[in-house]
């Protein structure tokens, strides 16, 4: 448990701050300032900022939906904080009218999943195997994220989602979600489809114009979930991070980067290179308009690099 | 005793009590840079040197596996190669000679907060070439105990190595690790414990590398060495703190039958 606790510090943010900041103290004197975006009817999208996490953004980089229905309105993802979480919870107010009745989180993540704080527990949802992933990880996420967020996280603590969240039709409010339970980006993966409009949020199972994390990742199991997304009839897509995706083109990038991630690591552990070339493997052209790439490749040589020697490199001695 | 631990690695650098020359300033203004340097050094000259390459992640993204590479291939008559991090409770990671070997090391180290981490090169001169950069890192890389140990099957697989070499240019480039804890003796109830010496010999049984290891080293060590001569097999023999000895042999061929069976 300790280890536990320990070990995911850092490695199960989807983000993390690539230079500390001196004076962090000093900067902090804002709030957030989240702004929805209305995307098709009775849907809004709040999106978070396309970078790691950092005290520069408090951590809101995932993207949030509102859903307005007969009986308040679905919010899914809340955040990475107390603040933030509360701050949709007003934001929502505001736009769709009616207060959040109902909170989903697509994964464990706590740039997604810790804005619960600001809800009633009754009323966010989860797969199981988001909360057991939770129980185990979520004191090493809050301190992570209190160590680069500071201020930004005050009161924030863990909520426990207390719904169980599973595969099929939801009707709340007299508005039909589609819950689809899947793997790959985590070991749970909540995608919601809004029957009404066909948005399909589909949580880190899809990332857009920006670099997919892996601190949890099984590839195999993400592209076996991508597989699905791509049959799962649908009129937009929105990613985990990235923008608006109106013609599938998040689900081709995300394949094609975990792909290639696959492939290049593979090549990389019996060709000889350490960890730091690795690293610094040629990112091919074709990734240009992906943000943060360089920095989620080295995350995602240390998540796998340990794990293909151990795999690949023969015994030797003995 | 967690000070013997920390003052104890760097005892063995204590050469001469004399102090020779005044410390230049830190380029990376580290508060420790002037009590490490004059233990480190001890009154050598040094310089710092942009040709000495250290190579850190953007992130240290599992504060307990932070992969370093230092490059010094751009200098000539390379005798010892140190690599520290300034504010680890236990600063030397490794102390490299590169006997019959390029003057390059990765390996991967743990870090307890961010933190310069810095490689002195010393050439035949006596001259220190120092280089080196901060990285950012959550706490507890140190004073957390190590996955095997939380698994409970470090002594299943202990010592148990791989590897392979890759013949480039009349040298062979040798990757190899170890299971072993690497503990730190900064967790309650587990006492430091870890490899401490490792030597790489030839066919002829000629020594070419000789490193000494400190329990800042990742759990599972592992490190990437290039040495001279292209004739194998390459023996590469470890000893840890309890006595324990570890030998591994490398054939020349090793690294090419991998590429071969992608």
């Amino acid at each position: 448990m300790n280890l536990n606790r320990r070990s995911v510090l850092t490695a199960a943010l989807a983000g993390g701050v690539l230079v500390s900041k001196v004076g962090r103290t000093e900067a902090f004197a804002r709030g957030y300032d989240p702004q929805a975006e209305a995307i098709a009817d009775g849907v809004w999208l709040v999106r978070g900022k396309d970078e790691p996490i950092a005290f520069d953004n408090g951590g809101a980089i995932a993207n949030s939906v509102f859903i307005a229905t007969d009986a308040g309105t679905v919010l899914i993802d809340p955040g990475p904080s107390l603040a933030y979480g509360k701050a949709l919870s007003a934001l929502a107010q505001r736009v769709t009218g009616a207060a959040v009745a109902r909170v989903y989180i697509t994964h464990l993540h706590p740039d997604h999943s810790f804005g619960a704080a600001a809800f009633d527990p009754a009323i966010a949802h989860a797969l199981p195997a988001t909360r057991h992933d939770l129980v185990n990880d979520g004191d090493g996420f809050s301190d992570a994220l209190y160590r680069m967020l500071a201020d930004w996280m005050s009161g924030t603590a863990v909520v426990l989602p207390q719904g169980d969240a599973a595969e099929g039709n939801v009707t709340f409010g007299g508005r039909t979600l589609r819950l689809f339970a899947m793997n790959g980006h985590s070991n749970g993966d909540l995608a919601i489809l809004d029957q009404k409009t066909g948005t399909l949020i589909a949580g880190d199972l899809l990332f857009h114009d920006r670099a997919p994390a892996t601190p949890h990742a099984d590839i195999d199991g993400w592209l076996a979930a991508l597989d699905r997304i791509e049959g799962i009839s649908h009129r937009l897509l929105i990613p985990g991070h990235g923008p608006l995706d109106r013609n599938g083109t998040s689900i081709a990038q995300t394949r094609d980067w975990l792909t290639w991630l696959r492939a290049s690591l593979r090549n990389a552990v019996p060709t000889g290179k350490d960890m730091s070339e690795a690293g610094a493997m040629t990112i091919p052209d074709r990734f240009a308009g992906l943000k943060v790439a360089r920095y989620e490749l080295q995350r995602s040589v240390s998540h796998f690099y340990p794990g293909l020697e151990a795999e690949l490199l023969p015994e030797i001695g003995r | 005793m967690q000070l013997s631990r920390i003052i104890l690695p760097m005892l063995a650098f204590a050469a001469t009590p004399a102090w020779a020359a005044p410390l230049p300033a830190d380029p990376l203004g580290s508060p420790m840079w002037d009590y490490h340097a004059s233990r480190i050094f001890e009154g050598a000259t040094l310089v710092f040197d942009d040709r000495v390459k250290v190579i850190l992640p953007v992130i240290a993204e599992d504060q307990h596996v932070v992969p370093v590479t230092v490059d010094a291939r751009a200098l000539q008559g390379v005798q010892r190669i140190i690599l520290f991090a300034d504010l680890n409770p236990i600063p030397v990671a490794i102390d490299y000679r590169p006997l019959q070997a390029a003057p390059f090391v990765a390996t991967r180290i743990k870090l307890d907060q961010r933190t310069p981490v810095r490689a002195a090169v010393l050439l035949a001169d006596g001259v220190w070439h120092v280089a080196g950069g901060w990285i950012d890192a959550a706490g507890g890389g140190c004073s957390a105990p190590p996955a095997s140990r939380v698994r409970g099957d470090w002594a299943d697989h202990l010592g148990e190595m791989r590897g392979a070499g890759w013949v480039d240019k009349g040298g062979m480039r040798l990757r190899f690790g170890f299971r072993h804890p690497m503990d730190t003796g900064l967790v309650e109830s587990i006492p430091a414990y870890n490899i401490e010496e490792l030597a790489v010999t030839d066919a002829t049984g000629a020594t070419l590398a000789k490193m000494t290891i400190y329990g800042s080293v990742a759990e599972d060590p592992a490190f990437t060495l290039e040495v001279q001569g292209a004739d194998g097999p390459m023996t590469v023999a470890a000893r840890d703190t309890s006595g324990l000895e570890f030998k591994g042999s490398i054939a020349a061929s090793s690294g090419q039958k991998l590429v071969a069976a992608q």
